[in-house]
């Protein structure tokens, strides 16, 4: 009897292993997902607050979770990719300390008031991620949130010493191997097997999200004379994206790059009508009678001198009605500047009416209004109950985007997606064209796998609170397009991710 | 007949086939060993939930039969497109039953059941792909059925009883796809009740138009598990008046469908048996899984489950051995409840094949040991779930199942 059940025993258990539950195609089989000709074992991501996963205004980490590099290597993973470290911040609020001193505000939450209405707010508390504290390691993910296509070649980019004076990235001083490291030297460090880079997206859109307030340096090749808001020179991109490309590229496998998107398209520009000062009659009758002078004598005078072309006069005009669909009027930099002329004669104007008349005009249906001016437009002055932003005085520039400064910010960027072309195929690597993808989503939206992306502010579901960076769900989708572009150029079979699994906005009451 | 009976297994055999819902064939290791057929074969107490119109052609006066089952279930799950792979970390079943029969005349005969022929323990990892819908589910339901048996003539007997149901369900998952807190934990709602009490019945008859071939009959009612004033327990819910989720409580309904079985024996040689059973189970009336919570800031949540009646063919073979040892095999196949488009990881079950054997061992004239085993394989399945919605819109989940449960089964019989 014994003996029988030590067989019967013996009998079951091996029974029981040839039963294990097994896929006749198992996605886990090593060959299942393959990727081709270029080898993961080593992905590095270099590249600005994109790449970081930066959304919502801050660094966080379940951001930084939802990054497109990490989306990617989770999914490289599939396909035999190896290890990818990320220099996750403290925690999940996302302002950053300088020895102890608040320096960037919390992320974004959808919060609601007491009437109901839903709006971004910044969370409370107190960050937790010090500047100071250094981590001094190369990470697979050299996101470095506000960088240019210069800064990721300075020496010194990362240096705690020059944060407070700007000369360095708080994000890249907490990383950096040392005070005259660069980030693409740091990248280079970790002998990338594959890389990715998206740089140059800053080069125009500081400009642009502060309302042109830079200079458009074409021409100028000196990067380190730029002030913070200017558009770079596209000769210094192309140099310097050449460069980063090459030190990535030398000893991997290959690379993916992409260009840079129309940023005038992003909910930060995109949200805020230019047509939204509400008037009551009085009010307007009033302000058209103030402005009556501007219109029909000083405008025409100017002309007559010679000073302004009619074209511009007529861009001058300013009117008021009642109603809720009135332009704000605004300084604009690229007018001519008549303060000095007003107040000669024959117009004999006091210095401060001067001063208001010197570059002003109406916004008109071809400028921008940035998403922070939603805070602005309409609001009192001072003291001064007839001092209302965009009524009495002119919306300052930072928060218009003219026709005229797109257009720069269109050319240079324009330049650069045709210097990232030439070098891509240069390097025979893959090109993402996220200018494409990010003008579809702008223009009618993106239906994947039963989820819509449009580029609506709040409800989009692609752009987070800040207007400007994507949600997991945005940055999902840029992962999904750079996995196609890696499949067709290197033969991977690499899955892409439902992006309907990814969020969008937190919503939060702290 | 014989021929015809091989045919019809072959011809079975052959046929795609499918298993269901969330019962558990279980109810007695010497049935189980047969395929778990048992309404047409007089042998042992099993008959109380097999057929109680039997009990009354049992040869002893008193007949005791326990068991107890350890169900070790697994379910992978893949999707090739996403790269998602998966697989159940689900704790033991542990199915059980208990039976006695007296027998007061030879017309007459009293039983009680007490058995668990409903429950499901599925356990994914937390937060996995399917979260959605399932993070991991309890469900038990314990039967309690006194019974009678009257022989009204000598080729004929009727039986039947009440049931008396006592069940509980525990059931996690995530609210949708995305939804956390401002640290990324997925917000999700635990739904728990138990002692959830509800009444059936069961009826029988069993005809013996001769020495060797028994015919049985046997009905079991739908029950309907109503949990009233369960507790909803919602974690990680992020501080905003849009997700106005707080603990409350719910009522649910869950079916226990009624089931039909009419099946004979055939004893064709002295030490062998033939046994055959046809369940239709009534899964029809499982058409929603929806929880009403009573917080009126909370939308009640509708499942569609949409299940259909199915069928099970089973076939078992007992083969008196020596006097100590009785062996038995069989073979059934279960048609799966679940249609296209309606499958829900929590009851991941589709066709299945159940490979059973077993023996008794007699250790005394009054005791006996009776052991099982049942191998119940699953085809592998490309399925989804389609009604599932998000702001509207169907977001169907799906991929490809495979699942297998091993159970062994050991169980002792009394008689005197």
């Amino acid at each position: 009897m014994k003996t029988y059940i030590k067989y019967l025993f013996v009998a079951s258990a091996a029974f029981l292993a040839s039963c294990e539950v097994e896929f006749e195609e198992p996605i886990t089989d090593e060959g299942f997902y393959t990727t081709g000709e270029a080898n993961m074992s080593s992905f590095v991501a270099v590249g600005n607050s994109l790449t970081a996963g930066f959304a919502d205004g801050a660094l966080y980490i379940t951001g930084q979770e939802n990054s497109y590099p990490n989306i990617l290597a989770n999914q490289f993973a599939l396909a035999g990719g190896g290890d990818f470290t990320q220099p996750l911040m403290n925690d999940n609020l996302g302002g950053l300390l300088l020895s102890g001193n608040q320096i960037s505000q919390n992320r974004f939450v959808l919060a609601a008031d007491a009437e109901g209405n839903l709006g971004p707010a910044v969370l409370g508390g107190m960050p937790t991620t010090d500047v100071a504290n250094g981590l001094a390691s190369p990470f697979n993910n050299m996101g470095i949130p506000g960088a240019k296509s210069f800064h990721l070649v300075a020496p010194g980019y990362g240096d705690v010493n020059g944060v407070l004076t700007g000369t360095a990235n708080p994000y890249y001083a907490r990383i950096a191997t040392n005070a005259s490291a660069t980030v693409v030297g740091d990248a280079a460090s970790l002998n990338p097997s594959f890389f990715s880079l998206w740089i140059g997206n800053n080069d125009i859109l500081s400009y642009a999200t502060s309302g042109g307030s830079g200079v458009d340096q074409l021409g100028n090749l000196d990067p380190t004379t730029y002030g913070p808001n200017d558009i770079t020179d596209p000769n210094v991109f192309a140099s310097v994206f050449s460069q980063e490309v090459e030190a990535l590229a030398a000893g991997g496998s290959g690379g993916v790059v992409l260009n840079i998107p129309d940023v005038t398209s992003i909910p930060f520009f995109t949200t805020v009508p230019v047509n939204s000062v509400p008037l009551d009659e009085a009010t307007a009758a009033a302000l058209n009678a103030n402005f009556a002078l501007y219109n029909d004598i000083v405008l025409p005078t100017l002309v007559s001198f010679g000073i302004i072309s009619a074209e511009e006069a007529s861009s001058r005009v300013v009117t008021f009605e009642a109603g809720l669909g009135n332009a704000p009027i605004i300084v604009d930099t690229d007018l001519t500047d008549v303060t000095t002329i007003l107040q000669g004669p024959p117009a004999n104007l006091d210095p401060a009416t001067a001063a208001l008349l010197g570059q002003l005009r109406q916004a008109n249906e071809n400028d921008l209004i940035v998403l922070t001016a939603a805070g602005v437009l309409g609001t009192q002055v001072g003291d001064d109950p007839t001092a209302i932003n965009g009524v009495s005085v002119p919306l300052a520039n930072q928060f218009v985007l003219t026709a005229t400064e797109q257009a720069r910010v269109a050319a240079a960027g324009a330049a650069y997606n045709a210097a990232i072309e030439g070098i891509a195929a240069a390097n025979d690597i893959a090109l993402v064209d996220a200018r494409s993808a990010l003008a579809q989503v702008a223009n009618g939206g993106v239906m994947s796998n039963g989820v819509m992306l449009t580029n609506e502010f709040v409800t989009g579901g692609a752009f987070s609170l800040d207007g400007v960076h994507p949600t997991p769900r945005g940055y999902a989708y840029t992962a999904n397009l750079i996995i196609d572009a890696i499949n067709a150029k290197y033969g991977a079979t690499i899955p892409k991710v439902d992006i309907g699994t990814f969020g969008t906005i937190t919503l939060s009451n702290d | 007949m014989k021929k015809l009976l091989i045919f019809a297994v072959f011809a079975l055999t052959a046929a795609v086939t499918y298993a269901g819902g969330y019962r558990v064939s279980l109810q007695g290791q010497k049935s189980l060993a047969m395929g778990h057929t048992g309404v047409a074969v007089v042998n042992s107490a099993e008959l109380v939930f097999f057929n109680p119109a039997g009990m009354v052609y049992l040869e002893n006066k008193l007949n005791i039969s326990a068991g107890v089952s350890g169900v070790f279930a697994d379910v992978k799950f893949q999707n090739a497109e996403f790269g998602y792979s998966t697989e159940t970390d689900s704790p033991v079943g542990t199915p059980f039953y208990l039976y006695a029969s007296y027998k007061a005349n030879d017309w007459l005969a009293f039983g009680l059941g007490v058995y668990t022929p409903y429950g499901s323990s599925v356990e994914y990892p937390n937060d996995w792909e399917g979260s959605h819908l399932v993070n991991n589910i309890e469900l038990a339901a314990i039967f309690v059925q006194p019974t009678v048996s009257v022989k009204i003539f000598d080729e004929l007997s009727i039986g039947g009883g009440p049931i008396y149901v006592t069940g509980s369900v525990n059931f996690n998952r995530n609210l949708n796809r995305t939804l956390s807190d401002l640290d990324g934990n997925r917000t999700n709602v635990t739904v728990d009740a138990s002692g959830v009490n509800a009444w059936g019945y069961t009826i029988g008859a069993m005809f013996k138009p001769t020495d060797k071939i028994n015919i049985g009959f046997n009905y079991r009612s739908e029950i309907i598990l109503d949990a009233e004033g369960g507790e909803a327990d919602f974690e990680n819910v992020p501080n905003s008046p849009l997700t106005p989720f707080a603990d409350t409580t719910f009522d649910a309904s869950l079916p226990l469908p009624a089931e039909l079985t009419v099946g004979f024996s055939y004893q064709f040689h002295s030490k062998w048996l033939f046994a055959f059973d046809f369940n239709r189970a009534f899964w029809d009336v499982y058409n929603s899984l929806d929880i009403d919570f009573a917080d009126p800031n909370i939308p009640d949540s509708f499942n569609r489950r949409n299940y259909k009646n199915a069928s099970i063919y089973r076939f078992g073979l007992q083969y008196e051995a020596t006097s100590k040892f009785t062996l038995r095999a069989g073979y059934y196949f279960d048609e799966s409840p679940v249609q296209d488009g309606f499958f829900a990881p929590e009851t991941p079950r589709n066709d299945s094949q159940g490979y059973t054997a077993g023996l008794t061992f007699n250790l005394s004239d009054r005791f006996q040991i009776d052991a099982s085993f049942l191998y119940l394989r699953f085809k592998e399945v490309d399925a989804s779930y389609d009604f599932y919605f998000e702001d509207g819109v169907a977001v169907p989940f799906g991929g490809t199942y495979k699942s297998s449960s091993f159970i062994p089964g050991l169980g002792i019989s009394y008689r005197m």
